[in-house]
């Protein structure tokens, strides 16, 4: 069988695509029309569960850009059970996170001690003026509602479902 | 109708005409544009192209014109000022001065030259100043090079092309483009005249290096070196933007669509139809509706070269200008000649 | 302008020509073009300064530097997980690469070793960022050739790629995924079934690309013969990964060294080239990547179960000490020289980066060629702009 000339079938291989793409549609998706929803663990932006945070500077340490802002002061509860000394905790005064800065890195979600960071895979959160990137505590909390369960892992993997 | 046109004064005729011609040079332009550079390369490249301008993205060609009417004129400081703004216009200008010989219908042209096919050849070569020019009145070295690559490649072409277009004459016995539409829509095939006789089937090769030579001078891959969009990031366009951008702009798809009009007034059969369909015997016999049908016949023959011109555009990569040189010299135009040659014997033997 | 005299004359034009190796007789001038920084055809930021005589090039020198982000004295302020997150930048486009070797060597430092699971993820995750790294490349050497329309193909199926990495790691580009001591997480459910279809769909995307590309005469006429580096050459400059096997060098890192990866558990082979010009580079990236698909669908074959990180302490402290680690990373060899003085970051880190090593024989492959040839070779070597500068 003669060889199709290669300019031929580059021909081929253009034409066949136009054709694809008029009878079973675009590989593209018209944006903001239609939207493609990112995977679970996809890093969109970080949520602050507030109740949970210590002001224990873990990841505002280990940000490599040094975008995390917290500053919180200590104060008396009253204490757990009728009886008992008053107990110190931290409480949270300003905890912001400069996007202008993240590098949607993830380290201080990871270190987080008590779970107080999560990812969220929300992504549509740009400003026209580079100050209002500077998420505060108020906005941080806001994203908690958007953060999804974490995923079931591959079969063969030693823990179910990690956080 | 044509009593109705005779009958009104000669310099509304020449409005009319000057219309006609506005009209046959920026309508195939943005069409080419719409259907074939937004919507065609972005199918074959598995993606929509403008959808947001007007239903499916119609209105985009507006838009985008707007856009660049909008620009501030600049030009660069150590560029030749007048040379580097007529650098457009020439090209432009060479565009309807071709598009003025060009058919469409049996009463429907705006000049009717015995020399019609010497004229189209010799005009659109006035291209070529327009882009050495724009190439060195730029005062960047990328210009520079991409008109130099554009001198010799495009005076490279002419000769295939013209060479090609010889075959035709030879065959049809007239540099008339009228009378050469007339002859393949009234002539047979060994007696049988279904179809008429347009001439790709007898000068099939000379339609083969009309089709390449016509890509060269467009300067449309993969004849594109002088632009170069990897190399001399628009090679003698660099320095042009806004309004003059739109004139190059307009001028390479209208030129476009003018070659294909010639092309398939060459070898397609240009506005018309087999005579033998309705029964017309010579040119005075046709209807008249076929002054309105005509145009429609020759723009779905553009449209369909013009079609086969931007698919090779899209799929192929660049030549070198020396592999360039050596494909025009080397191989169009020996094979061209033989062509010729074997349509005269082949002339005088039938 | 002084009349200079007949030998001061004689000199000066000799001294030009000495300089610019014109033709005298001819009067000709060289013209120096600078190609780049800003230019379609040099991946980023780069900038040969080349002296043409007509369209040919009569010296051509790449000055590089204006990416420079200053990543070895970066390193030097901080601790192993952020310099891992930091050297996913370094060549963006296969970046979970970059991240191997580093956390590799810091494992070294520390006598430990990932567990078997987690050297089948990496090996996975590194393969797909080669296929994502080197599909590009082929859409890329398209458009410096002036095909438009092979970069939207690769683009297009690149995304199923880059999808497969953001489901398992979160970032598309730059997963951050490596741990010293294994991984962060484990994949997540659905990744062995969609990776198989994607690797499908990357097999056809390279059938695609031989159709469009390589059978055809224009490209075969743009590329045979252009560039072309002898083995000796080769060797000499330090080249490395498809460069130096189109010389014909039979030297693949991932086969010739052993590391705790699982290149060494799964059957694939190495493409070599005997010709060294720009088709033989271009084409034996195409069958890398196909071979790197073979590769992954194997590894998933043998997924072995288990944990995926090794027993670490919370806050890793690295020993004293001295390793280098390099792999073979999609544009080439790449290594990392990690210092450690037993505290929280490296003491300093050497990045061997392919790409620079790689364009260091562009003077010497440069000379002679045409314009439209430099654009072709430099396609064909591909480097990284963040991969030379760092």
């Amino acid at each position: 069988m003669a060889k199709v000339p290669g300019l031929l079938k580059g021909l081929g291989v253009t034409l066949g695509t136009m054709v694809e793409t008029v009878t079973k549609g675009a590989n593209t998706v018209q944006y903001p029309h239609e939207k493609e929803t990112p995977p679970i663990r996809a890093r969109g932006v970080i949520a602050l569960h507030e109740g949970n945070c210590t002001s224990c500077m873990l990841c505002a340490r280990s940000c490599p850009d040094w975008c995390i802002y917290i500053e919180g002061h200590k104060e008396l509860a009253p204490p757990r059970r009728a009886g008992g000394k008053p107990r110190q905790v931290n409480k949270l005064d300003r905890f912001d996170i400069d996007y202008a800065l993240c590098m949607y890195c993830g380290i201080c979600v990871e270190v987080c001690p008590f779970d107080a960071l999560f990812w969220s895979p929300e992504y549509e959160y740009s400003e026209p003026r580079i100050a209002d990137l500077l998420h505060d505590k108020a906005k941080l909390g806001e994203w908690m509602e958007t953060v999804p369960e974490a995923p079931e892992l591959e079969a063969g993997a030693e823990k179910k479902g990690k956080k | 109708m044509l009593g109705l046109i005779a009958s009104i004064p000669y310099w509304a005729q020449s409005l009319l005409r000057v219309l006609g011609g506005i009209v046959a040079v920026l309508l195939p332009a943005g069409t080419i544009v719409y259907v074939f550079l937004f919507k065609m390369m972005s199918f074959m490249q598995s993606r929509l192209g403008p959808m947001e301008a007007g239903p499916f993205g119609s209105l985009q060609l507006f838009a985008e014109v707007g856009k660049w009417l909008q620009k501030e004129d600049l030009y660069p400081e150590r560029a030749d000022k007048f040379i580097f703004k007529m650098a457009p216009l020439i090209v432009l200008s060479s565009t309807f001065l071709l598009v003025a010989v060009v058919p469409f219908g049996p009463d429907a042209w705006f000049t009717n030259f015995e020399a019609g096919v010497f004229y189209a050849l010799a005009v659109s070569s006035v291209s070529v100043l327009g882009i050495l020019i724009a190439g060195w009145a730029s005062a960047n070295k990328y210009s520079l090079l991409g008109g130099l690559r554009a001198a010799g490649q495009l005076i490279a072409y002419e000769l295939p092309m013209v060479l090609a277009v010889i075959g035709v004459v030879i065959q049809a016995g007239t540099m008339n483009l009228q009378q050469i539409v007339v002859a393949q829509n009234d002539g047979s095939i060994f007696g049988w005249d279904g179809l008429g006789n347009p001439y790709i089937l007898t000068q099939f090769i000379g339609f083969i290096i009309f089709m390449i030579a016509v890509q060269a001078e467009l300067t449309q891959a993969p004849f594109d070196m002088p632009i170069a969009e990897s190399e001399l990031v628009s090679g003698y366009m660099t320095e042009y933007s806004g309004f003059r951008f739109l004139i190059f702009f307009i001028g390479e798809f209208a030129t476009a669509g003018v070659f294909a009009l010639i092309a398939s007034i060459l070898f397609l059969g240009g506005w018309g139809v087999p005579f033998s369909w309705f029964g017309w015997t010579s040119i005075d016999s046709i209807d008249n509706w076929m002054n309105v049908v005509g145009p429609l016949i020759m723009f779905t023959k553009m449209m369909l070269l013009v079609f086969v011109i931007m698919w090779v555009r899209f799929s192929y990569p660049r030549f070198r200008e020396d592999q360039l040189q050596r494909f025009a010299w080397k191989v169009l135009i020996p094979l061209s000649l033989v062509n010729i040659m074997a349509t005269s014997v082949l002339k005088v033997a039938f | 302008m002084t009349m200079l005299g007949d030998r001061q004359q004689l000199a000066y034009i000799a001294s030009q020509a000495a300089d610019a190796r014109v033709n005298v007789e001819l009067e000709t001038e060289g013209m120096t073009l600078n190609i780049g920084p800003q230019h379609p055809a040099t991946h980023g930021t780069l900038r040969i300064i080349a002296r043409l005589d007509g369209e040919q090039v009569v010296w051509a020198e790449p000055s590089c530097g204006y990416m420079h982000r200053g990543y070895e004295k970066l390193t030097e302020v901080r601790t192993f997980p952020q310099v891992t997150a930091l050297v996913n930048r370094i060549d963006w486009l296969g970046s979970f690469a970059n991240e191997v070797p580093f956390i590799l060597a810091a494992e070294q430092l520390m006598g430990i070793e990932a567990p078997r699971r987690a050297q089948w993820i990496r090996t996975i995750l590194f393969e797909l960022s080669r296929i994502a790294n080197v599909s590009l490349f082929l859409g890329d050497l398209g458009v410096q050739l002036g095909a438009i329309t092979p970069v939207f193909f690769a683009f297009r199926d690149r995304e199923y790629v880059l999808n497969l990495i953001e489901g398992a790691t979160g970032g598309r580009f730059h997963p951050n995924f490596d741990r010293i001591g294994g991984l962060k997480d484990d994949l997540p459910a659905g990744f062995i079934d969609e990776t198989r279809v994607v690797m499908r769909k990357m097999r056809k995307f390279c059938d695609e690309i031989e159709g469009l590309l390589f059978g055809n005469e224009i490209f075969e006429a743009r590329t045979r013969g252009i560039g072309v580096i002898p083995r000796d050459v080769a060797l000499q400059y330090g080249l490395s990964g498809a460069n130096l096997r189109a010389s014909g060098v039979d030297w693949d890192l991932r086969r010739d060294q052993t590391l705790p990866m699982a290149w060494d558990k799964v059957d694939w082979k190495v493409w070599t080239h005997p010709d060294g010009d720009s088709y033989a580079r271009c084409w034996i990236r195409l069958q890398e990547v196909r071979e790197s698909t073979f590769i992954v669908e194997k590894l998933l074959d043998s997924l072995p179960s288990g944990p995926v990180m090794a027993k670490v302490p919370r806050i890793i402290k690295v020993p004293e000490g001295e390793a280098w680690v390099s792999t073979e990373n999609p544009l080439g060899e790449m290594g990392y020289y990690v210092v450690s003085k037993g505290e929280l970051g490296p003491f300093r880190v050497k990045i061997r980066s392919a790409s620079f090593n790689n364009i260091s024989i562009v003077p010497w492959l440069l000379k002679g060629v045409y314009v439209p040839d430099i654009i072709t070779i430099l396609a064909s070597l591909y480097f990284i702009l963040g991969d030379i500068d760092r």
